[in-house]
């Protein structure tokens, strides 16, 4: 069992192709000259990228407004998302690992609870409930509350109720490992507990903070199931891709596709690189 | 933050109080008690079990919840079923940089939207597709072939999808099970299911629990993949919640439907905890 056979060898050759045959054909008919992404090849083409729509009667994505807009939307929900996140995951993590208190557990037990909930279970408490508060609101100020509407501000809600999981998860776990020692050096040479904060502890947990930042951006960016349904009239990427992909198919949804692709690994590349370091 | 409950406690208490309170406990008692209410009049609602009445007596909810679960189980066991080889492969056939190498090119694709992987397999198995291609140029087929729009092309990209959640906890089981103890069940008189049985599947036990429940929960709750390689015939739960509570409007009835839903994830998670003993919090940790 131990020395694999050639069988073995052959099915994890297969599991690759089968992992990597959907992203090749997505990023190879992005260059196809052809109005669908499909065979035959007709040749290799920019269009799809960078033209004007003389050619296909569609412009490329970098040209694209509804499609650029979209991408605007993503980034306006994401970049809330990370730096949300982040604040309040280092603050979950500092709860966490360095006070006791009843019923402690529970609340480290619960803040686990959203990954085991779908996504679009969060995204439709989450809209009941803000409804529900903009009535009352209305009823009883006569005031107009956009944010509680769906919409972006409820988007960026949403996916912070799981994301911010994984960031306490994250940046948690490094301050764990943290070495107080450190910290009591800092206060016997006269540092007070916010100046210790500022340029000990927080300096040791930022390669934990710049990646789960990172992370909660990516999966900010690509959350589709709870985003759908607290989108309003501004779709982010994956929401208009979905629309997209079922009114028919364009190389069009291929160049964004490897856009997205390529901006991912750009991101997660990053990722890998902060993390190496943080070890 | 030397004394316990200073003002550094209360300031820290409040996130996780607001975010746990505003977004996710309070919600979700709204959707039960909206799951509770029957329309009577414009905007008049009343107590009343209507909602879970309608989900009893109208065969396309029910079904297509039941449809959801049992097609959710076969899934997830198929995922197992195809990630354990490959699992085992990189914990105990690979050395070194290929590991290494191995293990970073199952995490890839995953770092890819699902969106991009859905497209990815509309591609491969549409009629005019690379697969329908593939099969006319080398004679196996005659004529075009359909493969999307049906109940294998849902459950291949379900699959696909589930994948990552199975074989990383898989290998980190798997890694820590010592190879003397594959030998001793050889040199006992093992074959080679006998030790699979005997020492590799209970060793692996925490990875498949972990990967099983995780895989599990993001199938039943998908809706990308079912929309679009299923078609008209992909009939998805989740489906059903958007479109009473976005198309329809009927929120007491998505209500009630999203926790129908939520109580089938809960559920399975709870019995696979308990079929083999795990804590929630250190499994979750691990996936």
């Amino acid at each position: 069992m131990g020395r694999p056979t050639r069988s073995w060898k052959l099915y994890v050759a297969c599991f690759y192709i089968f992992l990597f045959a959907p992203l090749a054909v997505v990023a190879a008919f992005a260059f196809n000259a052809s109005q669908y992404p499909s065979p035959p090849w007709l040749g290799f083409t920019l269009e799809w990228f960078a033209g004007n729509g003389a050619v296909f009667g569609r412009p490329g994505v970098l040209r694209d407004g509804p499609m650029l807009a979209s991408l605007l939307a993503s980034v306006k929900v994401a970049i809330p998302v990370a730096a949300l996140a982040v604040a309040l995951g280092t603050a979950n993590a500092f709860l966490l690992e360095r006070h006791e208190f009843p019923g402690k557990a529970l609340l480290a037990n619960m803040m686990l609870w959203p990954l085991v909930i779908p996504g679009v279970i969060l995204g439709i408490s989450i809209l009941a409930f803000s409804s529900r508060v903009a009535n009352g609101l209305e009823d009883l100020f006569d005031a107009d509350l956009d944010f509680l509407r769906p919409g972006l501000p409820l988007v960026v809600a949403g996916q912070l109720s799981f994301i911010l999981t994984i960031a306490t998860l994250v940046i948690s776990a490094r301050l764990r490992r943290f070495d107080r020692a450190l910290e009591e050096a800092a206060r016997d040479l006269g540092a007070g507990p916010w100046r210790t904060l500022r340029t000990v502890t927080l300096p040791y947990l930022r390669p934990a903070m710049v990646g789960a930042g990172l992370v909660a951006f990516l999966m900010s960016f690509e959350n589709f199931n709870t985003t759908l349904i607290l989108v309003g009239s501004e779709p982010p990427l994956p929401v208009y891709m979905y629309g997209q992909m079922r009114e028919g198919a364009s190389p069009a949804l291929n160049a964004v596709s490897l856009v997205l692709m390529l901006g991912t690994a750009a991101v997660a590349t990053l990722f890998a690189l902060v993390s190496r370091k943080a070890d | 933050m030397m004394r316990a409950r200073g003002l550094a406690f209360w300031l820290l208490l409040l996130p996780p109080v607001l975010w746990l309170g505003l977004l996710l406990i309070v919600p979700h008692v709204e959707i039960a008690i909206l799951s509770f209410s029957e329309r009577v009049g414009p905007r008049l609602y009343r107590f009343g079990f209507a909602n879970y009445l309608a989900f009893l007596t109208e065969p396309l909810y029910w079904r297509t919840f039941a449809r959801t679960a049992v097609m959710s189980i076969a899934v997830t066991a198929i995922t197992l079923v195809v990630a354990f080889p490959v699992a085992f492969y990189i914990a105990k056939a690979a050395r070194g940089v290929s590991k290494a190498v191995l293990f970073l090119l199952c995490l890839l694709p995953f770092w890819a939207s699902e969106l991009v992987r859905t497209l990815g397999w509309m591609i491969l198995l549409r009629e005019t597709g690379l697969v329908s291609a593939l099969l006319q140029a080398t004679g196996l087929s005659a004529g075009p072939v359909e493969l999307l729009y049906n109940d294998g092309a849902v459950i291949v990209g379900l699959v696909y999808g589930g994948l990552l959640f199975m074989v990383v906890p898989l290998v980190n089981a798997l890694d820590s099970l010592d190879f003397s103890l594959i030998e001793a069940g050889f040199d006992l008189g093992g074959s080679r299911i006998d030790v699979l049985r005997r020492v590799v599947i209970p060793h692996a036990m925490p990875g498949i629990v972990a990967g099983s429940i995780v895989v599990f929960m993001l199938t039943a709750g998908n809706f990308v993949t079912a929309a679009l390689l299923g078609g008209k015939n992909g009939l998805w739960f989740t489906e059903q919640i958007y479109a009473q509570f976005i198309v329809r409007f009927n929120w007491p009835q998505g209500a009630a439907f999203g926790l129908l839903l939520l109580l089938l994830s809960s559920a399975i998670v709870w019995i696979g905890l308990k079929l083999t003993g795990q804590g929630f919090g250190e499994t979750m940790r691990r996936s």
